[in-house]
């Protein structure tokens, strides 16, 4: 294999951190994590929040502190969505690598390498339930030669005799202040000139994603050279502009479906997504001060029906093209039953 | 060779429609650490263009010369070994493909293929890049288990595999991968830049447009320049030189849909039903895809509706096309929506004039 240039890699993996402490934000977590890595004794864990908040970044990094890069490979097993994870695999691989008996030499190289294993468990919220529930078993089996490490989004997606078993640490979406020091040190380190204003732009769009704000980062670096403005992060981010939604809001005043129809095929043909159009629009109206609370329950209503839809892979222009006629009925008060179901 | 394929840009600089995209990309994939991409945008707003142009822009012209091939995967799946075969186009510096084409076992195509490529990774000898290109098409279309197994893997392997994704509706792209790529949107053009295209042919195939004659394709192409050039190299078959007036021709299929949504409005009874049914089944039998049927469908009952009804039959249009994801057999649903119009639609004729 050829060697890995370092900067063939995007700044995201190019800065993700190595280290425990350096991870920010996540207080808890990291007061907790380097606690025990003193003791070097770990409970079993599960990481969840939102992604880019440092999940994946803090299991690599509590693994590589344990057991330093020489007995990272025989120590530690990485699975993740990508690899199958239905029952066999939870059964046999698990199984193997935690049957095989670790020998007890502590602080090799300076690591404190403690004498169990660890299998960290990445997306975990993708694996089926029965996987899941054949891993309680193996959990218990070989408490004591293993710890696990459980990363997912959703920890309702995460059986609760499984999550019982785990310290529990939500990620939270990262501040704008927090995400602020870890983009200007970036910004040091690749010599680029970022004024105030840029920055709490990136950080209101990125919406406590660390790994969202680096890659618009490195996206306007490179199109726009090092010195980067609010402007220009905005134009790569790709979030709808403002007087997109508002002449949507418009045309749903104005009554006539004809007008609405036309500029929600205008609207998809700029290829806007309309899940993110959806999200806009609710803050519009919540926001707005003409319309009555009653009228706004009732749009927002129907917001919700349609995100869901969304997610469940209905057609963009239908579902918002439902949202525009909902709402253009709430604003003025046509009626709201339709009349003829 | 189609006129779609013949007036292609190759390259970055020749693409006249996203030129400021175009400009930005070369800028982007100046240096070895580009991020993945991910590219949106309505069906024929020219995202494949972009990504063959950029492909070509970070390889050369090497990257042209590619091969389609049926690969046949092998892959242990715990207890059974699944075979699976997928159409694939490659080239020494990037492969192409469909996994979405796999059905229901895309997962597992997106779980090996990128292993494999990250295992073939190119040696890095001077002035060619140390990754390959993967690009994956229709990824809107992948079943949720794919898209969460590309997550880990597109980081893991970023240093060896770069990713181009495409799809026409982002919002079916699930947060995580989105917050992996760069996203670029690639709005459909307008009809004046649609117009300048098909004028640029003309000139090039030393063929007399009337006036307004552009403008009129453009028109009728709802902002797809795919489909307004088709229109276009059929109009100089059918007739050159041109007429002033020369009609541009519908496709076959929405101009069947289009008589169907006649035959609705025209009677609605059961044996009306059963023999649109059989219309619709055909269209499907035909591979035009389910929710574009209805769309059309939709679009042309609201042409002949008053206002009041809109609203509704919109909505049950929507509501008829979120079931239709939720199930297996689209003619059901399509069979629905047309006998909730037909009661909805008797029921105001009988409220309207008795
Ligand atoms: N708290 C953080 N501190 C420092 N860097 C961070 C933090 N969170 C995210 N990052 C940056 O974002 C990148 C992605 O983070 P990470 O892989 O840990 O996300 P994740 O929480 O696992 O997300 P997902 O749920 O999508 O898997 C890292 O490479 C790093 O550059
Ligand atoms: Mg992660």
């Amino acid at each position: 294999m050829a060697p890995l240039l370092p900067s063939s890699q995007p700044w995201v993996e190019k800065y993700r951190p190595k280290k425990v402490k350096d991870v920010a934000h996540q207080d808890e977590v990291v007061r907790v994590v380097t606690n025990t890595l003193e003791t070097a004794d770990l409970p079993h864990l599960l990481f969840y929040g939102p992604p880019g908040t440092g999940k994946t970044t803090t299991a690599l990094a509590i693994a590589h502190q344990l057991f330093g890069p020489e007995l990272y490979k025989s120590r530690v097993l990485e699975l993740n969505a990508s690899d199958d994870r239905g029952i066999n695999v939870v059964r046999t691989k698990i199984k193997d690598f935690a049957a095989v008996a670790v020998g007890s030499k502590p602080h090799q190289g300076g690591y404190p390498c403690p004498p169990y294993k660890i299998i960290i468990l990445d997306e975990a919220d993708s694996m089926t339930e029965d996987a899941q529930n054949a891993l309680r078993r193996t959990m218990e089996t070989y408490s004591k030669v293993t710890r696990f490490f459980f990363i997912c989004n959703y920890i309702s997606r995460i059986i609760e005799p499984l999550a019982s078993r785990c310290a529990k640490f939500r990620f939270k979406p990262l501040s704008e202040e927090v995400m602020s020091g870890r983009i200007l040190h970036i910004c040091n380190e690749e010599g680029l000139n970022l004024d105030s204003e840029a920055l709490s732009t990136l950080g209101s769009i990125s919406q406590g994603d660390l790994r969202r704000a680096i890659t618009y980062l490195q996206s306007a670096a490179r199109l726009f050279g090092s010195s980067i403005s609010s402007n220009d992060l905005i134009s790569v981010s790709g979030v709808i502009p403002q007087d997109v939604v508002e002449s949507l809001f418009t045309a749903c005043k104005s009554g006539d479906f004809d007008v609405a129809n036309k500029e929600v095929t205008r609207i998809i043909a700029e290829g806007y997504p309309v899940s993110q159009l959806i999200c806009q629009l609710l803050e519009v109206i919540v926001n707005a001060e003409d319309i009555q609370d009653e009228q706004k329950a009732r749009i927002c209503k129907k917001l919700g029906e349609a995100d869901k839809c969304l997610v469940d892979g209905a057609d963009e222009y239908l579902q918002l093209m439902d949202v525009a006629s909902h709402t253009m009925r709430a604003l003025c008060n046509m009626q709201q039953e339709l009349c003829f179901s | 060779m189609l006129w779609v394929d013949k007036y292609r840009p190759k390259t970055l600089e020749k693409i006249t429609v996203h030129e400021d995209i175009a400009r930005n990309l070369k800028k982007l994939v100046s240096e070895q650490d580009c991020p993945h991409l991910l590219f949106y945008g309505p069906s024929g707003s020219g995202k494949k263009t972009l990504i063959l142009a950029l492909i070509r822009q970070m390889f050369g012209a090497g990257a042209e010369k590619v091969k389609l091939e049926n690969k046949m995967w092998k892959i242990d799946a715990g207890s059974r070994t699944l075979e699976l075969e997928l159409k694939m186009l490659s080239s020494t510096h990037h492969v192409e493909m469909n996994p979405s084409d796999a059905g229901f076992q895309d997962r597992y195509v997106v779980q090996e293929i990128i292993k494999e490529m990250a295992k073939n990774r190119p040696i890095d000898t001077k002035g060619k890049k140390g990754f390959k290109v993967l690009v994956l098409n229709e990824v809107d279309k992948l079943s949720r288990e794919a898209q969460h197994s590309l997550r880990r893997t597109m980081e893991k392997y970023s240093a060896s595999c770069r990713l181009i994704l495409c799809c026409n509706s982002s919002s079916k792209v699930t947060e995580a991968v989105r917050s992996r790529c760069l996203n670029v949107r690639v709005n459909a053009p307008t009809e004046e830049e649609i117009v300048k295209v098909l004028e640029f042919i003309g000139k090039k195939e030393n063929l007399t447009l009337p006036a307004g004659f552009a403008a009129r394709i453009a028109a009728q192409s709802n902002r797809n320049l795919r489909r307004a050039v088709l229109f276009f190299e059929t109009c100089r078959v059918q007739q050159y030189p041109f007429a002033a007036n020369q009609a541009v021709p519908p496709l076959d299929w929405e101009q069947y849909v289009s008589e169907i949504a006649g035959d609705i409005m025209k009677e609605q009874s059961p044996k009306r039903l059963f023999s649109v049914r059989g219309k619709l089944y055909e269209l499907l039998v035909n591979c035009i895809p389910p929710e574009i049927i209805l769309k059309k469908l939709l679009s042309e009952l609201l042409r002949k509706l008053d206002s009041e009804l809109k609203h509704e039959v919109c909505h049950w249009a929507a509501h008829y096309e979120h079931k239709m994801r939720l199930g297996s057999k689209p003619i059901f649903h399509l069979e629905a929506f047309v006998a909730k119009f037909m009661s909805i639609y008797k029921e105001f004729l009988i409220a309207s004039f008795g």
